[in-house]
Order: C-alpha cells, then structure tokens, then sequence
C-alpha cells in the first residue's frame, strides 16, 4: 500500500498543479463577484500559446529550459487578454456570465485548432521536449518525506506551489485582497466605501485569464507534450475543486489533491495488480459522483461570495 | 421581432468575423464562403445532409432552451444526448423485432435515457439547492466514462474496440424512399421526430398550464411560490423535458446520422445546443430555424475544406463568435440606439436649417 502511494504521488501531482493554478485562478475571478466557466477555454488558448512559442523557439534553441518559461509567460499573458472577452461582457454589458463563459470556451476551442491547422497544417503542436522531473537534492534524501514530495518534481510545481502561498497572503492579507472580496459579497457597499467595482472584477477575470493559461500550457510542458484542441474537462474539473474548495486556496488545494489522486489511481489501476480488482469505470467515475455528493453536503453551508454571477449594478441597494 | 432582429444581426457579425479571420489567415473570404454555402446547399443530397446535421442540433436546442424558460441552465445535453443515444442503441442491439415497432422502442428509450440523466441534477437542484451548472457537468463525464466501458464490453464492434456493433437496418431511423428521395443523403426520419418535437414544446410552453407554470418558475421563482406553484417538482419536470429531448438528439444522431455509437467522445452537438437555442432566442421556432442555420456550416464546411486549404474549424469559430454577439446583445442594442438617435438628431438638424432658411 505504501509502495503504491510513492508510486503515485509525483503523477498525482503533475496532474494537481494545472488543475490548482487554474483553479485559484477562478477564486479570484469568482471572489470579484464574476462566475467563469471559461476556465476550459483559457486553458485551452494557454495550452495553444505555450506550444506554438515553444515550438517556433525550439527551432531556434534546441533544448534550452529558457524557451519552456517564455512559453509559460506568453501563455499566461495571452489568457489575460483572451479573458478580457468574459470580462467585457459580463462587467460591462450585464451578459449572463455562464453564457459569455461557454461562448468563451467555444470560441478558444474552435479559433486555437483554426490557427494551428493554418500555422503547422496539422490541428495538434507538439513540442520537441517539455520540462525533465528531477529529485531535488538533499531534501529527497529525507525518509518519507523525501520520496513524496521532493523525488520527481517539476520546477512548474514549485513555483505554482509559492504561486498558492502568495494568492493567499494578496487574498487575505493586503488591501487589494478585502476589496476584491467586498466586491463579491457586497458590490454596492464596496461602490459606497468608494472601491471602484469595475476595476476589481477587471482585475479579478484577468487573474483568472492568466493562471487558466498558465495551467494550460504546464499541462502542457510536463504530461501532455503537445496541444490538441482540447485540455480533456480539466478547466470543468477546476471550477469544481473551487466550489468543493468552498472559495478557499487551502481549500482549493486540498479538492485538487482530491482529483489528482483520483485520475492518476484510475490511470495507474490497468498495470497496477492491487487496484486491478475494482472495475476501472468506478475509478474514472469516482471524482465526479464525489463532487455531486460534496455539492449536496455543501449545500446547506455553502461559502459562495454572494454576489458572484450576478452583474453590478450601482443603482441596485 | 426585437429578438430576431439580435439574432440576424449576430449571425451577420459572425459571418463579418469569419471573414476577417479568413483574411489575416492569407485566405480568399467570398471563396471560402461561396464554396461553404455550395457544400450545404448544391444538390438535393447535399441539401439533405444539411438538414439531417441540422437533427440532432433541433433537440439538443429545444433541450437548452425549454430548461432556460424554467429557469435552468442545461449545460449537459452532451451527456444526455450520449445516454440517450446509448440507451436506444443497447436497445436496437438487443431486441429482434419489426421496423415500426422496434423504432418505437428506440426512440422511447432515447428519451427515457436522456430524462433519466437530466432528473439527477434536476432532483438536486429542487431537493438541495445545488446548482444545475456544475452538476450536469458532473453527469456529462459520468455518462462518458459509463459508454467508455460499457460499449466495448457488451456491445463491442466487429473490428474496432472504440465502437459498437452497427445497427441492424430495423433499429435505423433511415428509410428508403428518404435517402432516395434526397439522392443518397443520410437525412432520416429524425427531421420528422425533431418538427413534431418543435411542434410540441411550441405547444407546452405557449398553451398549456403546465407550460405557464413553467415560464413562472423562469420568470419569478418567489413569486411563482407565493402563487401556489409547485416550484421543485416544476423544475424537476422541465429537467426531465430538457433531457429526454437531448436524448432523443441522440437517438437522431447515432440510430439516423451514424449507425452506431463511439467511445471516447461527448457528442460537440449537447454544447452547441447552447448557442442554437441562444440564437433561437429560446423559442422553438428559432431553434429550428436556427439549427439549420448551423446545420449548413456544418455540412458545408467539409466542401469548402476540399476545394481550398481553408480548416473547417472555420465553421466552429464563426458560431462560436455568433454566440459571443448574442451574448452581448446589449451592445447591438446600444449600437442600433446610437445609430436611430444620430439619424433623428440629423433629421432634427435638418428641419431647424429648414426653419432658418
């Protein structure tokens, strides 16, 4: 039983990291009162700017880590801009978030494979190499510890990993965190105490934009290895972890963990001989029949910011 | 008529975006176009391919846009269009009996499937609150992964693993005098299931009390308590609507269009329910109109993507920016404001110069 943790825990966490970087993303989007269902198309846009700047630079560096971190940096910036679409329609012109955000995934969807068959002539970019796990030294020589967290990592998991502790120190820590907040549980009275509501929600979708590409396109550098139109539900799966996250990064953290564990045991159980004897469809349905059961259990206690999905209106006390 | 002027105008933005996208991608818009309409449109069999696309799209639209009028967001149509399909598949497989009959027996147990899948998170939304969005997402996957097992183990294809067995000609909503008729297309009797379907939910929501009440839950659902409807079991009904709609979308789809199910996929039609009915205004007649609207991309786009290197994700991308512009119909609203006003401001103008002179 040990042995099978150790085994899957690193997978475990390559399949965490996009899913929480996404996902906190959201928490901020949906902590300034804006819902984003986009989430799978963001990433998706991610997924496709990651590999098509990797894939132009690798031609030109072979092997260089530095072209996979300008691949990160484009993917996260071009999911902040393509956020602006949710952000502009359901900040400014008062559209029903949820709608604007399938819009959102339809468009990213369909636009990314266009623009790859017209660049590469093939819908799916594939990039030469992504990014090699490692142990980290010294630390992976720990008894226990040391073969969970520190053997097998990615360099994208640490930096998600401080990415997570600075969310929650901006979240609840600087005057930047309480006004976002404000502006999910009480637009107006935030407007009163002369916060500009606009701006927060603006603020809040582009992180959201920008984490969403970023979990994308490190999807893409460390299990995927190249973008195919689709990021197979993991932005629908991230939305989830939030509300079973009840709203909170720890919590966020502890429903992606959840997930992770759950696919990697489900895609490991075919060549595992312990797990072999559970039918593999109730280890795939697993993670989602346990969502609709957190729903339930939540639902008397739910955290939602309240004002989340509902557009401002200032006149509105 | 406000409706459908958002709609026009929406599709005309998304045709104009389609084009540019065709421009800055170094392509030749009024060629891709001409070849996209000629693909959908040319002949009678191609004309008939048009409208059995244009099939399951009609369900899985009436689907979205029934829940929307209660009130509900039915984001799951894939997974119920899947269950649905699946259930009228297993059933085709299984039994052995006439044509009339043994088509009776599909379709019911596409629509049973579906509703059944739409039930769970209606059931949840009325006894525990929780929100129809992400528990039909829920479903959605759990409905992939139980066809992702199920078909290769009890109905497993005779050489690939990732589909079933093909229909036996009983079980196919194709008939002779239809593919006939149409030169050889793969239209079936799904259109004629999907204009009843039309015709009927025209009928729940504009005549019937149950319909009323449905539209009051939408409207109001506080209000509607207070006036003594039953608020839960009227969601609980229209999900159970919605879903056997899908379902039947999927019964259109795999027994009509194809003629076997696949592993491995949601159906893309359950999503693009959403921009039909979007488009349709959430009337049943738009989503048929609407649908075929679509249907024609769709269809066409395979013909344009032969005769000029245009992807046929061109198709995808101009629906999905069509429903971008639906989405945000108050900025075609403040546009057309802006445009009336400026042209009573001139005229305005123009009567004091007249005065002066």
């Amino acid at each position: 039983m040990w042995k099978l943790i150790v085994d899957i825990f690193p997978y475990a966490v390559i399949f965490t990291i996009p899913l929480l970087i996404t996902a906190l993303g959201a928490l901020f989007s949906e902590r300034s009162g804006v819902v984003n269902i986009g989430l799978e198309g963001l990433m998706i846009v991610g997924a496709f700017t990651g590999a098509l700047v990797i894939f132009q630079l690798q031609h030109l560096w072979t092997k260089h880590p530095i072209v996979l971190w300008i691949g990160l940096l484009a993917a996260a910036l071009l999911g902040a801009i393509f956020s602006l679409l949710h952000a502009f329609a359901s900040i400014n012109l008062s559209a029903n978030q949820i709608i604007s955000g399938t819009a959102i995934n339809m468009i990213a969807g369909a636009i990314t494979v266009f623009l790859a068959r017209n660049i590469t002539g093939s819908g799916n970019i594939r990039i030469v190499s992504g990014f090699q796990p490692f142990d980290v030294p010294i630390l992976s020589g720990i008894p226990i510890i040391g073969d969970l967290f520190f053997k097998k990592t990615y360099a994208t998991t640490w930096l998600i990993l401080v990415v997570l502790l600075v969310c929650v120190f901006v979240l609840y820590k600087t005057r930047f965190g309480l006004r976002l907040r404000a502006c999910g549980e009480n637009p107006q009275a935030a407007e009163a105490a002369g916060i500009n509501v606009y701006k927060m929600r603006y603020m809040g979708v582009i992180i959201s934009g920008a984490f969403a590409g970023l979990g994308g396109a490190i999807m893409m550098v460390t299990f995927a290895g190249e973008f195919t139109g689709s990021v197979a539900g993991l932005g629908f799966l991230a939305l989830a972890s939030l509300i079973f996250g009840q709203w909170r990064p720890l919590g966020v953290l502890g429903a992606t963990l959840f997930f992770g564990f759950a696919s990697t045991v489900a895609n490991v159980s075919q060549v595992n001989p312990a797990l072999q004897v559970i039918p593999p469809i109730f280890l795939k349905v697993f993670p989602y029949v346990v969502t609709l059961i957190a729903l339930v259990l939540f639902s008397k206690s739910s955290q939602a910011p309240k004002a989340a999905g509902e557009p401002f209106d200032s006149a509105k006390r | 008529m406000r409706n459908t002027i958002i709609s026009l105008l929406a599709v005309l933005f998304g045709l104009l975006a389609g084009a540019l996208l065709m421009t800055v991608t170094g392509h030749n818009p009024f060629e891709g176009y001409r070849y996209l309409f000629e693909g959908g449109l040319k002949n009678v069999e191609r004309f008939g391919n048009t409208l059995a696309t244009a099939t399951p799209l009609i369900f899985t639209g009436l689907s979205v846009a029934f829940a929307f009028r209660t009130g509900l967001f039915n984001i799951g149509a894939a997974g119920q269009m899947l269950f649905g399909g699946f259930c009228a598949t297993a059933v085709g497989l299984t039994l052995d009996l006439s044509k009339p009959l043994m088509l009776i027996c599909t379709i019911l147990a596409g629509f049973i499937g579906g509703a059944l899948w739409a039930f769970i998170p209606g059931w949840l939304k009325a006894k525990f609150n929780v929100h129809e969005v992400v528990s039909t997402i829920m479903m959605n996957w759990i409905a992939y992964w139980t066809i992702y097992y199920t078909v290769p183990a009890y109905f497993k294809g005779q050489y690939l693993e990732t589909e079933s067995r093909l229909l036996p000609e009983a079980a196919s909503l194709r008939v002779p005098f239809l593919t006939e008729a149409f030169g050889g297309s793969y239209i079936n009797l799904g259109l004629f299931l999907a204009v009843i379907a039309v015709i009927v939910v025209a009928f729940i929501i504009n005549k019937t009390t149950l319909g009323y009440e449905l539209k009051a839950v939408g409207f109001n659902r506080h209000a509607a308590e207070y006036a003594g409807i039953g608020v839960n079991r009227g969601i609980i009904v229209s999900m159970l609507i919605a879903g056997g709609l899908a379902g039947l979308g999927g019964v259109a789809e795999f027994t009509g269009n194809a003629s076997n199910i696949q592993i491995g996929k949601l159906p893309t039609q359950g999503f693009d329910g959403i921009a039909v009915a979007l488009l349709g205004s959430n009337a049943p007649l738009g989503v048929l109109l609407a649908a075929i609207f679509f249907g024609l991309l769709y269809s066409g786009r395979g013909f344009m993507n032969a005769m000029t290197d245009i992807p046929p994700e061109i198709a995808d991308s101009i629906i999905a920016i069509i429903i971008y512009f639906a989405a945000t119909s108050i900025l075609i609203e403040r546009l057309v404001r802006k445009l009336l006003r400026k042209r009573a401001n001139k005229r305005e103008q123009n009567v004091e110069k007249g005065r002066e002179r």
